[in-house]
């Protein structure tokens, strides 16, 4: 079963090599990882999807546990959470497919971020479903490049006893 | 104002000396000058070693003997790698030990300079924690977060690497008031539910088996696990690194079990209906087919790492915690119990299946340990490197106190022993200390005699000389036709060569000339290198085939 981890971490150098090789040297394995600050500049927060079954998730958790620049991991996987991955997508595009990609875009709800004369760069952005369902749209015109962020991951509202800054859920309707 | 300001390298060593070292272990070379030449003035000793696995051994055998953190200190490239196999091997054994590496200044960093070695990448794995030091301002910081990270929770190894451009420039030092870990919590309480659990375990079972690992000697539990075993009538049978923390001689004890554990202990786990975990962590070494390993129990597993508990077998009781303040929460909620069929039935195992050897041909490795540990009266500090002649120590010299069996169990690390016996000569200068090597084994450390002979560390060195890599001929013997691949071996004058450091040498070819030598070894008041010219084909028994239950055991 595929697990998704929201972690954070203090915001050190060597911090993602340290989870990195913790995944490889245990034999577990990321489907993809993301990356990037909090809103406090010493701390970063990773969503990690890994694959496993109940007991090798457990061992993930508690080895991730161990590093000590690792400050919490939260699996959402069975919680309700919000999640959006982002794509782009170099597709081939000829004077005759131009206006059916476009259409595409459109139903996607995705952009055109770049028109070259051969080519057309698209930006996607949604749950795992539909940025495969997008793909898979656009391969039969042919796909030049593609390139995803791996998936990023917030829980929906507050859980019950959980501090954010001293605000009640009600105080930031 | 001007004057207040230290180097980096001052800093480093005025913060060594706030956290109360009083020994390093180190090897100096280019990118370590600074912090040499700021220990030119200090108050810390510094055992020169003879090459840098030599003294992060050393460091590793002086935090096992005294309980406190280990300091190996060595130059950046090779002079770091040189410590890797030993501060995995802290890390294996989960020993407490600060590596403080010096590194090229941060301007040169990743262009492959001279003695350039990324060691904190490579040590990632076997490392507790590690720190790339950017700012001498950090440093006092960094020095108290890597002492509080090695030595609590779980003990293990932290690298400090210091770029020589942030050891030499100067900034203010300031005492460092608080540990800042946000992510490092270390759970010291049992779950008081849980604790509860294990006991009315205890209280249904008739059969308890107490598993007790190096966790026993780290936490300093040997007087509660005593206490618990005498209360609930339980045996106990130790781990390899768990010995010591039982008294060897005690009616309850079982000595150690796994792949060359004694019959007794190794039945006892097949045939209890509850197995106590105590500080130890299910190796492959110690449970052989994990389908078969005491499968008609319950398990419950003490340990302060929770990711040891679930990691190769699935538990029924876990408690996370320190092991010392467990034991104390059960045997505060238990009563005594007597389990008489039970203890009668250890005793006669004991009875029926001791540890044996066949006495006839020639000098046997079995009488030699007996008589170290007759002529040492149990009290010696020992040492081994790895093979067969560590399961013989393990065997037949009977431990009765914490700390005194001092062996690489995890990483499993030929040459080991003699810097180990170095380190703990400097942490214990009234102990006898002895290092039973092999003769494979001693020759991958050789070189630290003469850092004994330096420092005047009156060590004993006794070598089982079978003239093979022993453990390896039993394994070819047993499971490769006999086919001694590699595994013979021929030796320098071990006697010689000890004169040749300055040491003394002595050869001992008969029984006869066991007991003198190792009189002689005791009293000198020097290192001494005893050559055991042994029984060449000896083989270590019992022993539970790789992979096999643990009731199937050979010899």
């Amino acid at each position: 079963m595929r697990h998704t981890l929201t972690v954070l971490v203090e915001n050190t150098p060597g911090v993602l090599a340290r989870v990195a090789g913790l995944f490889s040297r245990r034999g577990f394995n990321i489907d993809s990882l993301a990356v990037g600050r909090t809103d406090n500049p010493a701390v970063s927060r990773m969503t990690i999807v890994v694959e496993g079954d109940d007991q090798v998730l457990e061992q993930v958790n508690k080895q991730l546990h161990k590093l000590i620049d690792v400050i919490k991991i939260n699996d959402i996987t069975k919680d309700a959470y919000v999640d959006r991955e982002l794509v782009m997508i170099k597709v081939y595009a000829e004077a005759a497919t131009r206006s059916e990609i476009m259409q595409l875009v459109d139903i996607f709800r995705g952009r055109i971020v770049d028109v070259g004369r051969k080519t057309l760069t698209i930006e996607v952005t949604g749950d795992e479903g539909k940025i495969d369902a997008f793909e898979n749209c656009l391969r039969p015109f042919g796909i030049k490049e593609l390139v995803r962020t791996g998936k990023i991951a917030m829980l929906r509202g507050l859980k019950p006893g959980t501090k954010n800054n001293g605000y009640k859920e009600e105080d930031m309707v | 104002m001007k004057d207040k300001k230290l180097s980096g390298a001052e800093i480093l060593i005025k913060s060594l000396e706030a956290e109360g070292v009083e020994v390093i272990f180190g090897y100096p070379g280019g990118q370590a000058l600074p912090i040499y030449d700021a220990l030119y003035d200090s108050g810390i000793k510094h055992i020169l070693t003879r090459h840098e696995q030599g003294a992060a051994h050393a460091a590793d055998g002086y935090a096992r003997a005294t309980g406190r953190t280990g300091v190996c200190l060595a130059t950046s490239g090779p002079g770091a790698t040189n410590l890797v196999t030993g501060i995995a091997n802290a890390y294996m054994d989960s020993v407490p030990l600060v590596a403080i590496t010096g590194q090229v200044p941060q301007s040169l960093l990743g262009k492959d300079s001279f003695q350039e070695a990324d060691i904190m990448g490579i040590t990632m794995p076997i490392t507790k924690h590690s720190f790339l030091v950017e700012d001498p301002a950090e440093i006092s910081q960094v020095v108290k977060e890597a002492f509080y990270i090695a030595a609590s929770g779980r003990p293990g190894p932290v690298l400090i690497d210091l770029p020589k451009d942030v050891s030499t420039v100067k900034a203010e030092y300031s005492k460092p008031d608080k540990i800042c870990l946000p992510g490092y919590e270390p759970v010291l309480d049992g779950d008081r539910r849980q604790v509860k659990k294990a006991a009315e375990a205890i209280a249904q079972s008739e059969r308890p088996l107490i598993y007790a690992g190096g966790g026993v000697v780290t936490s300093g539990a040997h007087e509660e696990l005593l206490q618990l075993a005498e209360l609930i009538v339980a045996p106990v049978a130790t781990t390899l690194m768990g010995i010591g923390g039982f008294p060897g001689n005690h009616p309850l004890s079982l000595g150690m079990l796994g792949m060359h554990g004694t019959k007794y202990a190794n039945f006892a786990v097949c045939e209890c209906d509850l197995l106590i975990a105590v500080g130890a962590r299910f190796d492959d070494r110690v449970t052989g087919k994990l389908e078969t390993f005491a499968p008609g129990a319950k398990i419950v597993h003490i340990d302060i790492d929770p990711a040891e508990i679930g990691k190769n077998i699935q538990v029924d009781i876990p408690i996370v915690g320190d092991v010392k303040r467990v034991i104390k929460q059960l045997t505060e909620i238990l009563s005594p119990d007597l389990r008489e069929a039970w203890r009668d039935k250890i005793t006669a195992w004991k009875k029926e299946y001791p540890l044996s050897y066949c006495k006839k041909g020639g000098l046997k490795p079995q009488y030699i340990i007996s008589e170290i540990y007759r002529q040492t009266k149990g009290r010696a500090r020992v040492t081994t490197e790895v093979g067969q002649h560590q399961m013989w120590a393990a065997q037949y010299y009977t431990f009765t106190r914490p700390r005194s069996f001092i062996s690489s169990g995890g990483l499993g690390t030929m040459g080991y022993g003699l810097p180990a016996a170095v380190g703990v000569q400097v942490g214990c200068p009234e102990d006898v200390v002895f290092d039973i090597a092999g003769d494979g084994s001693i020759q991958m450390n050789i070189q630290e005699l003469v850092t004994a002979v330096n420092y005047n560390l009156p060590i004993n060195i006794a070598i089982i000389n079978n003239g093979y890599l022993g453990m390896v001929r039993q394994w070819q013997e047993l499971f490769y036709n006999r086919r001694y691949s590699q595994s013979e071996l021929i030796n320098p004058d071990f006697v010689k060569l000890a004169e040749a450091y300055g040491a003394e040498g002595i050869r001992v070819t008969t029984r006869d000339g066991v007991a003198p030598a190792i009189e002689r070894a005791i009293r000198s008041g020097k290192p001494v290198m005893i050559d055991f010219v042994v029984d060449r084909e000896d083989n270590v028994f019992p022993m539970v085939p790789p992979g096999g239950s643990l009731n199937k055991m050979l010899g």
